[in-house]
């Protein structure tokens, strides 16, 4: 498979390592900015995520419902679309405004138009589900949960994730399997 | 059946994990429909001009004469991707709704129309 699909070069940034920040341009031009080094949450959930993908579009429910349900517990989530548009042009800026303005999103949706972002966090995959904690470390890598077609799973090892990240014990679970789009990378 | 159509093709993208489920529910679909000898080749596509090449407008894609068993839309475009398919119950999904399919197949296969709305009877396997 070419760079373009699959790069070999493309690191993940491992469980326990700080984060980088971000300054990427949600759909509605609000910039959003994300500083590890001074978080404004308990727990922050970064998801990878594209129009384009069956995969992404099976676990959306399910993703934007662990944003509800845990806002009250002081935990942020944002969604962010990595993929070359000019291959799918519903992953572009106006293929993402149309979703959020039909009310499908509940968290900021942003664009990655320079995919600095995806490649600086090791991407592999839509959806790829990062969850970091108060002090900037990377504390889950993986999908949502283990099937996008069995609704009853309700994004299990994401919520395991982060209720035992924000009951400060030791996550039972910090990686996954990945199963999803390969992101789509510029040539 | 169609001429001597005895064969389906199931086109695949290896960057998408979807092929091995899809590879099962043709085969399933098959049996329901009583065409169990029907063989079922499976091709991947690998390049971007390749897909172009065979209007592949993502994995899993099923074939019978090169006639899609479930009839993209109009704006797909071709690429190396996951095919996104739509449920009966709406839902997005990798693969497509096993009626969907089942409908494609008994069109492609048997040349019978199935209605919209009512679901074709199951034959049993090897009748």
């Amino acid at each position: 498979m070419s760079d373009r699909y699959d790069p070999r070069h493309l690191v993940t940034i491992p469980v326990d390592e700080a984060v980088p920040g971000f300054s990427l341009v949600a759909t509605d031009g609000t910039k959003y900015e994300f500083d590890p080094a001074s978080p404004s949450a308990d727990a922050t959930v970064v998801v990878f995520v594209s129009n384009a993908c069956p995969y992404s579009r099976a676990w959306h429910d399910r993703i934007n419902r662990v944003a509800l349900d845990y806002e009250s517990k002081d935990v942020r989530m944002v969604q962010i679309n990595p993929n070359d548009a000019s291959l799918f042009p519903v992953d572009s800026i106006d293929g993402m405004r149309e979703r959020v303005e039909a009310g499908e999103f509940v968290t900021p949706y942003l664009k990655d138009e320079t995919q600095q972002v995806a490649h600086k966090w090791g991407a592999r995959v839509t959806p790829h589900v990062f969850i970091v904690d108060r002090g900037g470390k990377l504390r889950y890598s993986g999908n949502p949960d283990a099937d996008h077609d069995d609704l009853s799973q309700n994004a299990a090892w994401m919520r395991t994730a982060l209720d035992e990240l924000l009951a400060g014990r030791e996550l039972s679970r910090t990686t996954s399997e990945l199963h999803g789009c390969t992101v789509k990378w510029l040539p | 059946m169609n001429g001597s159509t005895t064969e389906i093709e199931l086109l695949a993208w290896e960057g998408c994990p979807s092929h091995p489920k899809a590879m099962q529910l043709i085969r399933h679909t098959l049996r329901q429909i009583g065409m169990d000898h029907v063989e079922v080749k499976l091709r991947f596509i690998g390049t971007d001009e390749q897909a172009v090449a065979e209007r592949f407008v993502g994995s899993p894609t099923f074939r019978v004469n090169g006639t899609d068993l479930i009839p993209p839309g109009g704006s797909e475009p071709y690429g190396l991707t996951c095919r996104l398919y739509r449920r009966r119950d709406g839902r997005f999904s990798p693969t497509p709704d096993p009626d969907d399919l089942r409908d494609g197949a008994i069109k492609a296969l048997l040349g019978e129309e199935v209605p919209a709305g009512r679901i074709a009877p199951a034959r049993p396997a090897g009748s």
